[in-house]
């Protein structure tokens, strides 16, 4: 047992910042440090120039096109991209469907998805959430009924991120009625396209435009799109959460935002609390670490998956709660302007407090997003305590 | 990176498993709390025998040239265990002091009997006054011929009575907390002019009052350098809080398992109260933090061996916060969940909450050690 690196994981990180200096636009990295929003092409051009490299599916077994990457080199890369200041690899794509297509899709959906998700050339946004259906997932109602060799589905996704920058939608739909709400749910990717689709914004507390309503009336998808069996989507589904969760503790980001609190903050009185997350966020490495390399030995990640989505999430609150706290009453002026366009506007306060507020109220969405705290906690409490 | 345990040591975690299944169970501990010495030879011969007292030390010491990670496996399970022998003090603490910082002489002669399990020892390094501050000791050590007279007071020095040689953090120069001008010595434990005042702690184990009254000691019994001893105890208690931390990760998976067992049997309402949202969360909470303990102890424990001192502070001071934290909420939350029954002796349940608060007190609280990261992390 060791942590040390071996020399060709020295030689690896190398490589991978030096990819990263030479391929991430100066403006995109700008963005990161000074956190302002970035557009759809900082996330394009940045994947695309990975997807041409072979790296942005790096969680991929070689067989599907992925980099077959061992747990450490993914480790390495997720915190060299961190680091380096690059934007987060929006996850629709490369970590979501794409593992559901290889595991679940027969060999032509996997011919014909996996290069665009691979590439980046195909972006993708996906349909799980509605009015109705939140927390309890299973929930859903919109309705896929057969028609020849079409599906015609009706109603309405919910808090769909990048739907407005999304080529296709990986929906979950109901197919068949049944007693338990889990059976009769299938996937089927569906393309934005398709008459029908319409895209509504929605706008958050922060000012900011990542989600949207997505309206489905009458949408006509071909049966060729089922993933897996029709009505036993909730496989797909639950596989998918389980990846997803694993992304979303978001160790490598959390650890740059540990190390730019040190730097905006003079306050001797913050620096016992910074120590505090920082220790935090050794934690949740150490215990991502685990998880993946009991995860190498083979097999999806379990329940305890949440466990790690729990505190990922907490810990970027607390993050972005002491950069607030750091501003004091600078955190207050509020400069829109600063955060969504390039302006030669100036910070009213410190260089680092206009993203301060709107950062500590946009992040509260991470213990309510993917499955929220307490949803995540019933989990953990069926699957591993056995309550 | 390799997070994985080898086939010895996963044969060390089934046999220290087997060790505490078979000669820990409740009432035996209890019946081994109320021993005289408050420990059972045979164990710790039976540790002996096992390789346990020497599996970390070096071949030319006279060990069998494992680390860090078989001492947590090993501490692991006497914490799930709440086992009673003095693994701590002799072997982590004295034994590992002396293997980093004696001559050949004195290896030669403490070391291999130590490791035969004939040997025990003892860390005096507290004092009245000193709270956590290692630096903080009046206890004097003055010139005498070749040798030194020791005076004064230590306290709280866990296995003090079974131990043959007790390790004194002494002054021998500088003013009262000043870390520089401290001398370790090897005192015998039956010494003239030393004497002791036994007692036992909240947590079942043994402790004494010392008192040095012109204890005399030749040049030979001084451990490292005159004047320079601090280091060396500093780095043996970093050390000694990486092995105590895998004990508190071995009680909080048994506290937890307890809990989860109670909540899952105990019925009110006409169900199990583990049916109960708000017992299931806290219970998870629980579960995670045990996790989060785990992976800091891990960490310390990877980490304790590493050539930079600040790196070996950072990493116990770290995994001791962590500790504190998961440690407490845990102990809180299992009594809390067993009711009344949680407040009583009858049940492992206050046993393993008492030993976590000892846990937390011994070597540096929470807060002292979230302050001393802050500053090591502060001058990095």
């Amino acid at each position: 047992m060791d942590l040390a690196l071996k020399p060709e994981h020295k030689a690896f990180s190398d490589e991978v910042r030096d990819f990263t200096r030479k391929n991430l636009s100066p403006a995109t990295k700008e963005k990161t440090f000074s956190g302002k929003h970035y557009d759809r092409a900082d996330h394009m051009v940045w994947q695309q120039a990975l997807g041409k490299k072979g790296w942005l599916a790096y969680t991929w077994p070689k067989k599907f096109g992925g980099p077959g990457w061992d747990v450490t080199q993914r480790f390495l890369f997720e915190n060299v991209l961190a680091e380096e200041g690059a934007p987060r690899i929006l996850p629709f794509g490369p970590k979501m469907v794409g593992p559901v297509i290889y595991t679940f899709g027969n060999e032509e959906q996997k011919a014909r998805f996996l290069p665009g998700i691979r590439e980046s050339t195909v972006s993708w946004c996906q349909g799980y959430s509605e009015p109705g259906a939140g927390s309890d997932l299973a929930n859903l109602r919109a309705k896929a009924e057969r028609d020849g060799d079409h599906y015609v589905v009706n109603g309405q996704k919910t808090w769909t991120s990048y739907a407005h920058w999304g080529d296709w939608i990986f929906c979950l739909v109901r197919t068949g009625a049944s007693a338990k709400p889990q059976e009769g749910i299938s996937f089927l990717l569906i393309d934005m396209k398709t008459p029908g689709v319409t895209v509504r914004p929605i706008i958050m507390l922060d000012g900011a435009h990542a989600v949207n309503d997505v309206f489905l009336d009458n949408v006509r998808v071909p049966v060729a799109n089922l993933i897996g069996k029709e009505n036993e989507g909730w496989t797909c589904a639950k596989f998918l959460l389980a990846n997803e969760r694993l992304g979303i503790a978001e160790v490598p980001s959390s650890k740059r935002g540990v190390s730019m609190l040190r730097t905006i903050s003079e306050d001797p009185s913050m620096a016992e609390k910074i120590a505090d997350v920082d220790l935090q966020v050794q934690a949740l490495e150490m215990s991502e670490l685990r998880a993946l390399s009991t995860m190498a030995l083979g097999g999806a990640p379990g329940p305890e998956a949440s466990i790690l989505k729990v505190r990922g999430s907490e810990i970027q609150q607390r993050i972005a709660e002491l950069a607030m706290e750091a501003c004091g009453e600078y955190a207050a002026p509020n400069q829109p302007g600063m955060l969504f366009q390039d302006t030669n506007e100036t910070p009213i306060g410190p260089d680092h407090a206009p993203p301060a507020a709107p950062r500590y109220f946009n992040m509260r969405k991470t213990t309510i997003y993917g499955g929220s705290t307490e949803v995540q906690k019933n989990i953990v409490s069926k699957a591993i305590l056995g309550l | 990176m390799d997070l994985s345990l080898s086939d010895e040591q996963k044969q060390l975690q089934e046999q220290a498993e087997r060790f505490v299944r078979d000669k820990y169970a409740f009432d035996a501990r209890r019946k081994i709390a109320a021993t005289e010495r408050g420990w059972l030879p045979e164990n710790w011969q039976q540790f002996a025998e096992l390789g346990w007292l020497g599996m970390s030390f070096s071949e030319e010491d006279g060990g069998y040239g494992g680390g860090p990670i078989e001492t947590m496996i090993v501490m692991e399970q006497f914490g799930k265990g709440l086992v009673l022998e003095p693994f701590l003090p002799t072997v982590v603490l004295g034994g590992g002091m002396i293997a980093r910082a004696g001559t050949k002489a004195q290896k030669d002669a403490l070391l291999p009997p130590m490791i035969e399990g004939k040997k025990q020892f003892a860390l005096a390094w507290l004092e009245r006054q000193s709270r956590y501050n290692l630096a903080d000791v009046s206890l004097k050590a003055t010139k005498e011929g070749a040798g030194w007279s020791l005076s004064g007071h230590k306290g709280v020095v866990y296995n003090a009575a079974s131990a043959d040689h007790i390790i004194v953090l002494a002054r021998t120069a500088g003013s009262a907390r000043e870390p520089k001008g401290l001398t370790l010595f090897i005192v015998d434990g039956k010494a003239k002019g030393l004497s002791r005042r036994d007692y036992p702690t909240q947590d079942s184990l043994r402790a004494s009052e010392l008192t040095f009254d012109k204890v005399s000691v030749g040049a030979d019994a001084v451990l490292g350098k005159v004047d320079e001893g601090f280091s060396v105890v500093e780095d043996g208690v970093d050390r000694a809080i990486v092995a105590l931390c895998a004990e508190a990760t071995g009680c909080m998976d048994a506290i937890n398992a307890a809990t989860l067992e109670y909540i899952k049997t105990r019925k009110q309402f006409g169900v199990a109260i583990g049916k109960f949202q708000v017992l299931q969360h806290r219970m998870v909470d629980c579960f995670t933090n045990a996790q989060e303990a785990r992976s800091m102890t891990l960490m310390a424990s990877l980490k304790i061996d590493d050539k930079d001192a600040t790196v070996r502070a950072k990493a116990a001071s770290g995994a001791k916060v962590q500790i504190g934290k998961s440690g407490k909420f845990c102990g809180q939350s299992a009594v809390q969940m067993h009711g009344g029954m949680g407040v009583t002796d009858e049940l492992s349940v206050s046993h393993y909450f008492k030993r976590l608060t000892m846990i937390d007190l011994m070597f540096g609280n929470q807060q002292h050690h979230l302050t001393r990261y802050s500053n090591l992390a502060m001058a990095a």
